[in-house]
């Protein structure tokens, strides 16, 4: 039903159901807003999008205010921008003056509306909160004391993830962002996955930065600095550097990599095609000697993590497969060391992923051997643009360079796996020509593409029908295996990605990313795909050598060995 | 071996979230506060995350996660109480009892709390100990009142 | 116990449920008890066993025991005037009930020695209550005479402290229950709610919002469940009228939450309690089971297709959880952080279904209404204020304690006649009406007539009805630190304005009433911006934040800076409680002249500000001096002084 509404003096058009919020954002009238989330239910805490209303003697937030035919609004009446001045100004009084320090100084959306409202003096004094930071995470840093308890990161672990670690402690002054029974969020249910990071408006929450470890090893004579960077990166930078959002910097970033320090630069998209080899072989053999099903992928760590915790039931059903990044690292200490008559433990391994969970990933006990990890480090994206920059790199005026051998070369398989639907399809592909001998004809499986949460699919390979399950958002998967759990049983094959739409949008990439910035990384993974010629896996040149000259036949000993691993309950506080 | 928080729980086996506070009231109303144990069963059994039900065991001013004293003083914080001097009275008390406001005595035997409003205004200052009532307490009546409770334990 | 007529409550009920269709109606009257014994009844609600009424109770049953004296000992709610507490009344067959004050247990054997004697001289007595059939005592007065009862009109509080309350019967026989069976024979649910709409009911909790108008628009939400929900919350610190209604007549408010249950079409209700008030949760669940064996709760209630079930939540400590939204998340079990409204809790309420939030009093006031008629409530009152408000009294006045009086009475008549005037001959400087959320009334405004528009007018708010009265030795910047400190530690910490701001209030707040640095000039300035800030800081607090919580909490401090101004003033700018009463800031000096060295001040002082040797004059280091009297109150040469 069409309604009538003003604002600031002229006439829009707005439905019935809607909030005065949707109807500003859809006609360009910028409104400030720091609790507000996209897609779920407005809180109306933070009470920055107020405006006034003609009848009401206060202000109204308008995310949370429905529409009513005739009624008068003003957005930028002097009452209102002093009323949301002197809200920044009282969330100023109560946060560290130290912009210059912190991890978020010119990306935090608290320093752009002091910016906005042109805040210059410090009219409101007071005490200020005294919270103690929780370093104890391998993958996530809090600092309490920057938190502006807007609310963001409990609804997304809650909501989004079906997680929820944190939740508001205690009550008015003394309220902060705390795990259960206040305890370090290391021992917590927390999965890593950092989408709270990706919400956070402040720098109250942020990954464990590394860049200054990277920075020594890379000048260390008696180490060998080696990275390895994960499918998603490569479009994920762009925007950073004044590009068009979604370009493929691939070449460009290999320069980068090199003329920051680092001898040898490979491809974690190889690792995804020697994932795809294991698991597309570990799935048949699944189906063909009636093992557990369905069998989930694990090439996501908080997924992985998130298994442990709250469905140990499952985990004969997750693969044995480690991630690319894991599989990558243990060829690297492994074959390539001896191949490039390195000693493995002056190798310093180094990867470049779109996520904070990874970091946790390349500590657990079955990644490495003997003492030698098969990834020593893992940076973040945000961490990776951090060191181009204190490396003064101009992106735009470097040369393309490829990646080495023996982990350089990648089909356009391996590198949808930074989409939601990747992996699935990735392994279909080499699962068709492992059952029944032939290629796929088309190799587009567009049921398992898009950025819809919960997506499914069934493949006719000869006689065998395959339901497939693609899910993004650990809510959906948490839907799934209840489903599972009451007895569905029409699934072989589910692929699970922590964060919503991918790694594309994971929790280490660069904050402030919209909607529009994932479809173009996702629009531009998929455009390699169409325009390369190499589209399979199993047809990767370097795979085939890998396999003929180390490792054998998939699922065999030198596999086992290297590039599997266990899964074991955790008892956590649920 | 079951333990009483056990017990309490059975009682709540098809219990939805509306549930949640009745049954940490009931198990703080047994054991006298709030343990680990009673958040982690309490969210197995409602399959609530415990750090929903500990935020809000930590909103509400009734849940305690240490245990009180044998005798527990609830100073009342009123409007009328403290115009009538409770201010006064609770300092008296703390320096009694050689305890602040939250605190345990060592002994166990005392602890003291200051409370909202308990709704005797008529006869304020007002002290809650143990459910039981006093009422018009000044600085000087304080050592004969606690000497009562004192003299329970001889 | 017989009844007059011999007929039992079930028939009595029985008889009223067929006597609205045909018209021939039994009588209430005929269900009072015949009385053969004497009945001693003890004011035992928790003002009355705060004062001591468990003892005194335990005195009498010896006495009865002892003297082989058959009575029966019944115990009643607050009458309200709680400085008589405790209250007992005595009942002697065929003479009139009289009801004696201050009956400590050392005073019960002289007083029923003399009573069963028919002596009544040297005791207090509150009076008698008449009674066309009983005798009356010679030289008692009149118990509706006494300066604190002749102004009031008690329809919430007609039965407190009379009848037992947890006696179904008894509220039965006293016209309880006639509403519910009306209603429900009679009225159609849009015949309730207009005639709540014509009394001019407005909500007695603090908002005043008109009742019949919130039940209209519940009514007209189209849902397969609806809940009415009672606010007993009482988190207003100074209010207890909640706690005395439901612990001296819960059968009041379970028929009037009945009445809007049946009006805007809710099966279920709560009652959401705050677990400060056990004795009242206790009489609660009694009155209900009592109701329920009765079969006026439950299933089908007396045949009709009405089916109403009440259950009792407990809160758990949080006054913010007596806001709507706030109490319906709790009773959800969350934490109680209020949610934007709209939407209205009449349209998407508990559990995301309709609802209707009541006080106890708004509740208590239907019966009433429905058996007397919308005509005869709306003739009580002012224009836009209909019906009575019960008052809780306290603070520096000589009668504290509950009052029902007519909207419209005046201040000044409350206070210095049913009140009684200021305790110890001290001077009235003000009277906070509406707890956290309201102002102070001065002597300039004495005489306003109590009603909703009457109080805002003036800055303050009817709120739940507690009233705080403060003499001359108030300071009434503390009483705004006060509030404002009440706020921060309640204040849910949703939203920035109310969890930050009222903080940076409080904080100004404590600055000028803390001890003065040696540097002080600069100071001087930062305090009085900080003064000037307070205002301009509570009109963005009034204006921005979520709930009534912190749309109210910077009330006291502007209604104390409208009418004290000068009080704030000599805190920041002479550094001096005018009041005497913020320690920090007082002074003491010794008389030289006077001292004689007793050393017995410097032994007292906590903080050894006092130096001196023995017989020669001390003196007081301003420094170390933290204000708290001690020596002055010491000292017995009177020898030191305030300055």
């Amino acid at each position: 039903m069409s309604l009538n509404i003003e604002i600031n003096g002229k006439n829009y058009n707005a439905e019935k159901g809607e909030t005065i919020l949707t109807v500003l954002n859809r006609n360009g009238i910028k409104v400030p807003t720091l609790c507000h989330m996209k897609k779920f239910i407005p809180s109306g805490a933070c009470r920055m999008c107020v405006v006034e209303l003609e009848g009401n003697a206060k202000l109204v937030s308008s995310c949370s205010y429905p529409v009513s035919d005739g009624m008068k609004i003003n957005t930028r009446s002097p009452r209102v921008l002093e009323a949301r001045k002197t809200i920044v100004e009282l969330l100023l009084s109560n946060h560290p003056d130290d912009c210059l320090y912190c991890v978020r100084n010119a990306n935090c959306e608290l320093q752009h509306l002091a910016k906005e409202y042109h805040v210059v003096d410090r009219r409101i004094h007071g005490m200020k909160n005294k919270h103690k930071m929780d370093h104890s995470s391998l993958s996530i840093i809090r600092d309490p004391a920057k938190c502006i308890l807007c609310g963001r990161c409990v609804r997304v672990c809650e909501e989004v993830m079906g997680v929820s670690c944190i939740e508001y402690i205690n009550r008015g002054s003394k309220t902060l962002i705390g795990t259960s029974m206040g305890k370090g969020l290391n021992t917590s249910s927390c999965v890593n996955c950092g989408q709270c990071i990706m919400v956070c408006p402040t720098g109250a929450l942020s990954e464990r930065n590394q860049t200054s470890e990277v920075q020594e090893i890379l000048h260390k004579k008696d180490k060998v600095a080696v990275v390895q960077y994960a499918p998603s990166i490569s479009v994920s930078l762009a925007e950073e550097f004044g590009m068009k959002p979604g370009q493929d910097i691939n070449g460009i970033l290999n320069s980068a990599l090199r003329k920051m320090g680092f001898a040898y630069v490979f491809d974690t998209t190889f690792g995804a095609d020697l994932t795809i080899m294991e698991e597309s072989a570990e799935l048949i053999d699944r189906i063909v000697k009636g093992k557990t099903m369905p069998m989930f992928t694990s090439c996501c760590p908080a997924w992985v993590k998130y298994a442990e915790e709250f469905a140990p039931d499952f985990l004969d059903n997750l693969s044995t497969c480690k991630s690319p990044q894991q599989m990558t690292g243990a060829i690297i200490k492994n074959y390539f060391a001896q191949q490039a008559k390195i000693e493995p433990k002056n190798i310093v391994s180094v990867s470049i992923m779109p996520c904070t969970a990874k970091k946790f990933e390349a500590q657990r006990d079955t990644m490495g051997r003997d003492g030698i990890n098969d990834v020593d480090i893992v940076m973040t994206t945000r961490e990776l643009i951090e060191l181009i920059k204190l490396h003064g790199i101009d992106m735009h005026n470097i040369e393309p360079e490829l990646t080495d051998s023996p982990l350089g070369v990648r089909s356009s398989a391996g590198k949808i796996f930074g989409a939601t639907g990747g992996v699935m399809e990735a392994a279909l592909r080499t699962a068709y020509k492992q059952l029944t001998g032939n290629e796929l004809t088309n190799f587009k499986i567009n049921a398992v593409r898009g950025l819809q949460g919960h997506k499914e699919a069934r493949i006719k390979i000869n006689d065998l029908e395959i339901g497939v399950a693609v899910v993004s958002g650990l809510a959906n998967a948490g839907k799934l295996i209840e489903e599972i759990r009451n007895g569905r049983k029409d699934l072989h094959f589910i692929e699970v990605m922590t964060c919503p739409g991918g790694c594309i949008a994971g929790g280490g990439q660069r904050i402030g990313i919209t909607e529009e910035v994932i479809e173009a990384r996702m629009n531009s993974l998929y455009e390699i795909d169409d325009r390369e010629s190499l589209k399979v896996s199993h047809k990767n040149p370097e795979i085939v050598e890998l396999y003929a000259n180390f490792l054998g036949e998939p699922l065999q000993h030198k596999s086992h060995e290297l590039l599997h691993t266990k899964y074991l309950k955790r008892e956590v506080l649920l | 071996m079951k333990t009483k928080i056990d017990e309490i729980l059975t009682n709540y086996d098809n219990g939805g979230r509306d549930t949640l506070i009745p049954l940490l009231q009931e198990i703080q109303e047994k054991e006298g506060f709030l343990s680990e144990e009673a958040i982690v069963k309490t969210g197995k059994k409602l399959k609530i995350p415990t750090s929903k039900i500990y935020g809000v065991a930590t909103f509400y001013n009734q849940f305690r996660f240490e245990p009180v004293g044998k005798y527990h003083i609830m100073v009342c914080r009123g409007t009328a109480c403290h115009v009538l001097g409770s201010a006064t009275v609770l300092q008296e008390l703390e320096s009694q009892l050689k305890i602040k406001a939250g605190q345990t005595t060592r002994d166990g035997l005392f602890s003291i709390e200051v409370v909202a409003c308990i709704g005797a205004c008529g006869l304020a200052p007002v002290l809650n100990i143990n459910g039981e009532f006093h009422a018009n307490v000044t600085a000087e009546s304080i050592k004969n009142i606690i000497d009562t409770y004192r003299a329970k334990e001889q | 116990m017989k009844t007059k007529s011999n007929i039992t409550t079930r028939e009595y009920l029985q008889q009223l449920t067929i006597g609205f269709e045909t018209g021939k109606m039994p009588q209430a009257e005929d269900l009072k008890t015949v009385q053969n014994k004497t009945i001693i009844y003890i004011g035992a609600g928790t003002c009355g066993l705060g004062a001591g009424a468990g003892k005194t109770k335990t005195a009498i049953i010896k006495y009865l025991t002892d003297k082989k004296v058959d009575a029966d000992i019944i115990e009643v709610g607050c009458i309200g005037l709680c400085t008589a507490e405790p209250i007992v009344d005595v009942q002697i067959p065929e003479k009139s009930r009289i009801s004696f004050s201050n009956v400590t247990a050392d005073k019960v054997d002289t007083l029923l020695d003399a009573v069963f004697a028919g002596i009544t001289d040297g005791f207090k007595t509150l009076g008698q209550f008449e009674n066309k059939e009983n005798k009356p005592w010679n030289n008692v007065p009149r118990i509706s005479d006494h300066p604190f009862f002749i102004k009031q009109k008690r329809i919430v509080l007609q039965n407190c402290g009379i009848i037992n309350p947890v006696s179904i019967e008894e509220y039965i026989a006293r016209g309880g229950y006639q509403g519910l069976i009306q209603v429900l024979k009679k009225f159609s649910s849009d015949e309730v709610i207009t005639t709540i709409e014509k009394s001019g009911l407005r909500g007695r909790g603090g908002g005043g919002f008109p009742t019949g108008l919130k039940w209209r628009l519940a009514y007209k939400t189209q849902s397969d469940q609806k809940y009415m929900i009672c606010n007993a919350d009482e988190g207003d610190p100074g209010a207890f009228m909640d706690r005395a209604v439901i612990e001296g007549d819960p059968h009041r408010l379970l028929e009037g939450l009945a009445i809007g249950s049946y009006a805007i079409g809710a099966s279920v209700a709560y009652i959401y309690i705050r677990a400060e008030y056990p004795l009242a949760i206790e009489r609660l669940k009694i009155a209900i089971s009592q109701a329920e064996e009765y079969g006026l709760l439950g299933h089908g209630i007396l045949g009709t297709g009405f089916d109403l079930k009440i259950k009792i939540k407990m809160g758990a400590g949080a006054f913010v959880c007596g806001e709507e939204t706030a109490l319906m998340h709790s009773i959800e079990g969350y934490r109680g952080m209020p949610s934007p409204r709209p939407p209205f809790p009449a349209e998407k309420g508990l559990f995301g279904k309709p609802s209707v939030i009541n006080n106890v009093e708004t509740y208590a006031n239907v019966p009433d209404i429905i058996q007397k008629g919308w005509e005869w409530f709306s003739s009580v009152g002012t224009e836009k204020s209909k019906g009575t408000k019960v008052f809780a009294l306290s603070g520096n006045v000589k009668n504290t304690g509950l009052v029902e009086i007519p909207m419209g009475t005046t201040v000044r008549q409350i206070i210095f006649e049913i009140a009684g005037g200021i305790r110890n001959n001290k001077k009235f400087k003000s009277v906070q009406i509406g707890g956290p959320s309201g102002g102070c009334i001065t002597e300039e405004n004495l005489d306003i007539q109590v009603d909703y528009q009457n109080l805002i007018a003036v800055g303050a708010m009817m709120g739940s009805g507690g009233l705080v009265v403060m003499d001359e030795d108030t300071c009434m910047v503390d009483i705004a630190k006060f509030f404002m400190d009440f706020i921060q530690r309640e204040s849910c910490g949703k939203c920035i304005p109310c969890r930050e701001g009222t903080k940076r209030m409080l904080e100004t707040l404590q600055s000028i009433t803390s001890k003065p640095k040696p540097n002080d000039n600069r100071d001087a300035l930062e305090r009085f911006q900080g003064v000037v800030q307070l205002e301009k800081l509570a009109k963005v607090i009034k204006e921005t934040s979520l709930c009534g919580l912190g749309q109210t909490a910077p009330n006291p401090v502007l209604s104390t800076l409208r009418y004290f101004r000068h009080e704030y003033e000599a805190h920041v700018f002479e550094r001096v409680c005018p009041a005497g009463k913020c320690t920090d800031l007082r002074k003491f000096r010794i008389l030289t002249d006077k001292c004689t060295g007793c050393t017995v001040c410097s032994k007292k002082c906590p903080t050894s500000a006092i130096i001196g040797t023995r017989k020669a004059p001390h003196f007081i280091q301003e420094d170390k001096c933290i204000g708290c009297g001690a020596c002055h109150e010491a000292c017995k040469f009177e020898a030191i002084e305030m300055i």
